[in-house]
């Protein structure tokens, strides 16, 4: 390495660390907001950490709406998404990669073209529909318009398309059911895809404001990021440590998963999108 | 399989009848109004698809090496691209604020008086534009490196005894190469900033103004405040269209690469 290189190298590590800094430190803001009281946060100039910490913030963001259902209704929009993606999934690549019928790749393109069409596409039928079958405001409108993920299916058969035919065909042989293929045969198999898509999906559903926005007004089956949302209107804009504290309720369990899983994520998200 | 396609089945017909009020909602839709959501979501467009990639690709050739540092430093930089919308928005408003935020703070530390960041109509989209690339600048990032690690060392070994420099290796062998991701990136990145909606509802409301309503923003309030289902849905169609185009202009370019290599 020439004496020039060094510094080079130097400068770029720096410049890369200022770049996330500027990435990570707002959420350290975040927190430390969340801890300080009305005082702290209008103080000039703003104090890192407030002491003593008031984590009596989170408290108070908790009780300001009906968080637990908030929480849970996330938790039952979010798992009831991932089970139904995942198990119609594993029917329809195993159709399209383990069947052979008539229509099957006219079918399959049907279903890339599905990849295409996002939900700001969908959402002004599908509300129309919705309300015509006096479905607004339920779980069913939050979970089954994403009950089948063509990102899902296709990466399932293309996981499938990679398992050699003789496995199934020895399965068979041995007296299993197609259910037992599938679940108990194919899918150990691809798990590592399973595992990818998942992450993916959970991600995107935990976080996800516009559909149950469009989907709910009622409190019964809002969800976080709504009720999150919805602390800001409720007082005037000072409260900043309560909001704060209240945006932990959604960032805290993803940066969680995220620092222990990182690899994995990123993984996922890289593999979901280039297949 | 079913249920999807009878849902696709679905929308269409029930876009119908919007139709059969005549072209009036297409017509209602060519106004100023319209216009400017169009220009608007175009501006948000570019800037964050210029500025994400071109960070996003600096980055990555930056960050492509497999030490520990380089590790924590991309996952600290993709992390955003996992946290709520929501949580980013607020977060935002109040690092933004220009009494209390901290961005005005430091700032003033470093004797520079900042603009009214979301409450000026000139500055307001641009603030935007910003806050997104800083949230989802990991996802180009994370998707140049794994384009870059398919690209052969030995190319650049033999790049380097004929004497290239960085730059010359980067312009000659990295970037061409990278060609097919450019482009992938280039068309999803236009589709998802095209869908941009939760940080407008949250940190604007479209405001000051208009200044900052762009295009699913548009079609959520002429749907859920104004009522008027038949122009959203027009709007919605029109929408589709230029997604649906878009997608073919990458499958488009794609075809022609992949004959460039045979």
């Amino acid at each position: 390495m020439s004496p020039t290189r060094v510094p080079i190298r130097a400068l770029t590590v720096a410049g890369l660390a200022v770049v996330a800094l500027i990435e990570v430190f707002p959420y350290v803001w975040m927190v430390s907001t969340s801890l300080k009281d009305m005082a702290g946060v209008t103080r000039f100039p703003p104090t890192l950490w407030p002491s003593p910490p008031h984590w009596e913030n989170y408290a108070k963001a908790w009780t300001s709406g009906p968080f637990l259902r908030y929480a849970v209704n996330n938790a039952i929009q979010t798992l009831g998404i991932l089970i139904c993606q995942l198990f119609f999934g594993c029917l329809a690549g195993f159709a399209f990669s383990k069947l052979r019928w008539r229509g099957r790749d006219a079918c399959f393109l049907i279903v890339i073209a599905c990849l295409i069409v996002p939900p700001q596409v969908r959402f002004v039928p599908l509300y129309m529909l919705f309300s015509k079958l006096g479905l607004l405001n339920t779980y069913a409108s939050l979970i089954v318009p994403y009950a089948v993920s063509a990102l899902g299916t296709f990466l399932i058969r293309d996981a499938f398309l990679q398992v050699s035919d003789d496995i199934v065909d020895a399965a068979r042989v041995d007296g299993a059911g197609t259910f037992t293929i599938i679940f108990r045969v194919l899918a150990p198999i691809v798990r590592p895809t399973l595992v990818a898509f998942s992450l993916f999906s959970v991600v995107y559903h935990w976080n996800d404001f516009f559909w149950p926005l469009v989907m709910t007004t009622s409190e019964a089956v809002r969800t976080l990021p709504i009720g999150v949302a919805m602390l800001r209107e409720e007082g005037t804009g000072d409260r900043w440590h309560v909001i704060m504290a209240g945006s932990m309720f959604v960032v805290a369990p993803v940066l969680a998963v995220f620092i222990v899983a990182q690899r994995h994520i990123i993984r996922a998200f890289t593999f979901t999108s280039l297949k | 399989m079913a249920y999807s396609a009878w849902v696709s089945l679905y929308e269409w017909d029930l876009v119908m009848p919007a139709r059969w009020v005549g072209a009036d909602n297409y017509r209602a839709l060519v106004s100023t109004e319209f216009l400017e959501v169009v220009t608007n979501t175009v501006k948000y467009s570019v800037g964050v698809v210029v500025l994400s990639q071109a960070l996003g690709l600096a980055l990555a050739v930056l960050l492509n090496d497999r030490t520990r540092v380089g590790a924590l430093l991309q996952a600290s930089i993709f992390s955003s691209y996992v946290v709520s919308w929501v949580a980013v928005s607020l977060l935002w408003i109040w690092l933004l604020d220009p009494q209390y935020g901290l961005v005005a703070y430091l700032l003033r530390l470093v004797g520079v008086r900042g603009v009214n960041w979301l409450g000026d109509h000139r500055w307001a989209l641009w603030t935007l534009v910003l806050v997104t690339v800083w949230k989802t600048v990991g996802y180009p990032m994370v998707i140049y490196l794994a384009g870059l690690q398919a690209i052969p060392g030995d190319l650049y070994e033999a790049a380097a005894l004929d004497g290239a420099g960085g730059w010359q290796r980067f312009r000659h062998i990295t970037w061409p190469l990278l060609t097919p991701t450019t482009l992938f990136l280039l068309v999803t990145l236009t589709i998802t900033s095209f869908q941009g909606f939760d940080i407008v509802k949250i940190m604007t409301q479209g405001g000051p103004v208009t200044s900052t309503v762009i295009y699913v923003y548009y079609i959520y309030e002429q749907a859920f405040q104004y009522f008027k289902l038949g122009k959203a849905s027009a709007a919605v169609v029109l929408f589709f269209i230029v997604i649906v185009a878009l997608t073919f202009a990458q499958w488009l370019a794609f075809r022609r690469r992949v004959h460039y290599l045979a």
